[in-house]
């Protein structure tokens, strides 16, 4: 037999092959599932804007803020993590995912105080979303004005 | 002077070092796991009543060192040392429950191999004529371990499967050379080893290589195969780690197959716990010896062990600049 440790090369490949895999399947279909009824939650709410008299625009605005709401309150209740668990990134990439990202750091870091702790550190998660978001948003609006302004 | 090393690692202790006493106290998770009824204590608040993870997790640290010291019967004044770590920043788990002791320290970094590095340096020091008494103490929290290491806790991101969780809770042993019961008979300090694996993710896969070196030490230095043993432990490698010692030895003709098992594949139930991997952490190692295995070495079910606690000498920073982990491994033997 092989010993897995003859080389450093060798060892990996050994321990990828042994090492369990993620059920990728399954945690495609729930996350479509999941990620699927959040948006649906979503719909529902805009409509109900909608059908108050709100336009558009204003509707989209307000639905945000709700599921903002829901994603953060959920998240104290130390239930978001159980959804996320199960759901993956159904759970993470709508807008209420990204309520998780902020909202828990701010509860894990809250002992080290409001400026050095939550202040400091609630964007440990989301920053790097933030930054890459909003870059790219510029290169796009750059991009967009050079060729069609 | 007597000599007491054998072979190139080892050193065999030539005054018998007594485990006078241990003590465990445990989180929630793990008192509702397969080794729960042998824990001396256990809390059902991760908080313990405190404001932050850390002053938790230091305060389970003072609770199984108080432990165990009255249990030995020993007055404190007659401890000539404490040594202990844990794995949070500069050991503070550690030496914020030591400063309520007023005995003297030596901390040491292990990472999760802690309990058994201390059982291995106090018992070289008793040997050695250096102290008459001394206490080992480690400690982890699942809780303090994943901010400091990975996401905090209410974040809802999926674990992977190679993952372990991190015991909370704190195991003190109290070794002396007076007393009965079983004896630390034989010391094996490991080397670093470094296979390369980068994925914090996959403990079991760094640390392993650690482990094995160790044991191969241990087997060459003292001569005893495998089979001498009635058991074999390793510390926290989980059920992955497990399977990388199981294979490299037997490629150098050990075989482990009927004796060996490891801490994070004992203190919880895979299925029903959903621990992925098993557990981890300086607790795991500590709080199975001193719960679980002690008391099987006090019936005799158990009369000659060997275990290996492991360690994976990273930190967050280095994981970040895709720095491969170092493994530590240290045995001793313990016996009737």
């Amino acid at each position: 037999m092989v010993n897995p440790l003859q080389s450093k090369e060798y060892y990996s490949s050994y321990v990828d092959k042994i090492t369990p895999n993620s059920k990728t399947f399954k945690n495609i279909l729930i996350a479509f599932l999941v990620g699927g009824l959040i948006c649906t939650i979503g719909q529902i709410i805009t409509n109900y804007w909608l059908s108050s008299g709100y336009s558009k625009e204003i509707s989209a605005s307000l639905t945000s803020v709700v599921l903002i709401f829901l994603g953060a309150f959920l998240t104290a209740l130390n239930l978001y993590n159980k959804i996320g668990k199960r759901a993956g990134a159904g759970s993470i990439i709508p807008i209420t995912g990204f309520a998780n990202s902020i909202v828990s750091p701010a509860i894990e870091y809250k002992s080290e105080g409001y400026v050095l702790g939550v202040g400091a550190k609630m964007f440990v998660v989301a920053g790097p979303v933030l930054v890459f978001g909003i870059s790219s948003s510029i290169i796009y609006g750059l991009i967009y004005y050079l060729l069609f302004m | 002077m007597e000599n007491k090393r054998i072979g190139n690692q080892t050193v065999k202790l030539t005054n018998p070092i007594y485990i006078n006493s241990t003590y465990s106290i445990v989180g929630p998770k793990e008192s509702e796991g397969p080794l729960a009824k042998y824990f001396d204590n256990s809390v059902q608040d991760a908080f313990y009543g405190e404001q932050s993870w850390e002053k938790a997790e230091s305060k389970f640290c003072l609770s199984s060192i108080n432990g165990c010291i009255a249990k030995s019967k020993i007055p404190v004044s007659d401890f000539e040392y404490i040594l202990a770590g844990d794995l949070l920043n500069q050991c503070t788990s550690s030496s914020f429950a030591i400063r309520e002791t007023n005995i003297p320290f030596i901390g040491l970094f292990g990472a999760c191999s802690t309990i058994i590095e201390g059982l291995a340096v106090g018992s070289m020091l008793i040997d050695g004529g250096m102290a008459n008494n001394i206490v080992c103490s480690t400690s982890s929290h699942f809780c303090s371990a994943e901010k400091q290491f990975r996401f905090p806790l209410e974040l809802g991101n999926q674990r992977a499967p190679s993952s372990q969780w991190t015991v909370t809770g704190s195991a003190s042993a109290i070794i002396s050379n007076k007393g009965n019961g079983p004896k630390i008979t034989h010391t094996t300090i490991g080397k670093i080893v470094d296979m390369g694996i980068t994925d914090a993710n996959n403990m079991g896969a760094a640390m392993a290589p650690a482990a094995i070196n160790t044991l191969k030490a241990h087997f060459e230095d003292t001569g005893r195969k495998p089979d001498y043993y009635d058991l074999i432990v390793t510390g926290d490698l989980g059920y992955i780690g497990h399977q990388i010692v199981i294979d490299s030895l037997k490629a150098d003709d050990y075989d482990l197959n009927n004796n060996y098992t490891d801490c994070g594949i004992l203190i919880f139930d895979k299925e029903k716990q959903d621990t992925h991997s098993g557990g981890s952490g300086c607790a795991c190692c500590g709080t199975v010896l001193a719960g679980y295995l002690f008391n099987k070495l006090q019936n005799k079910e158990i009369n000659k062990l060997l275990i290996v606690g492991t360690g994976a000498l990273m930190n967050a920073t280095t994981c970040q600049q895709s720095e491969s982990i170092p493994g530590i491994a240290h045995a001793i033997a313990i016996e009737n």
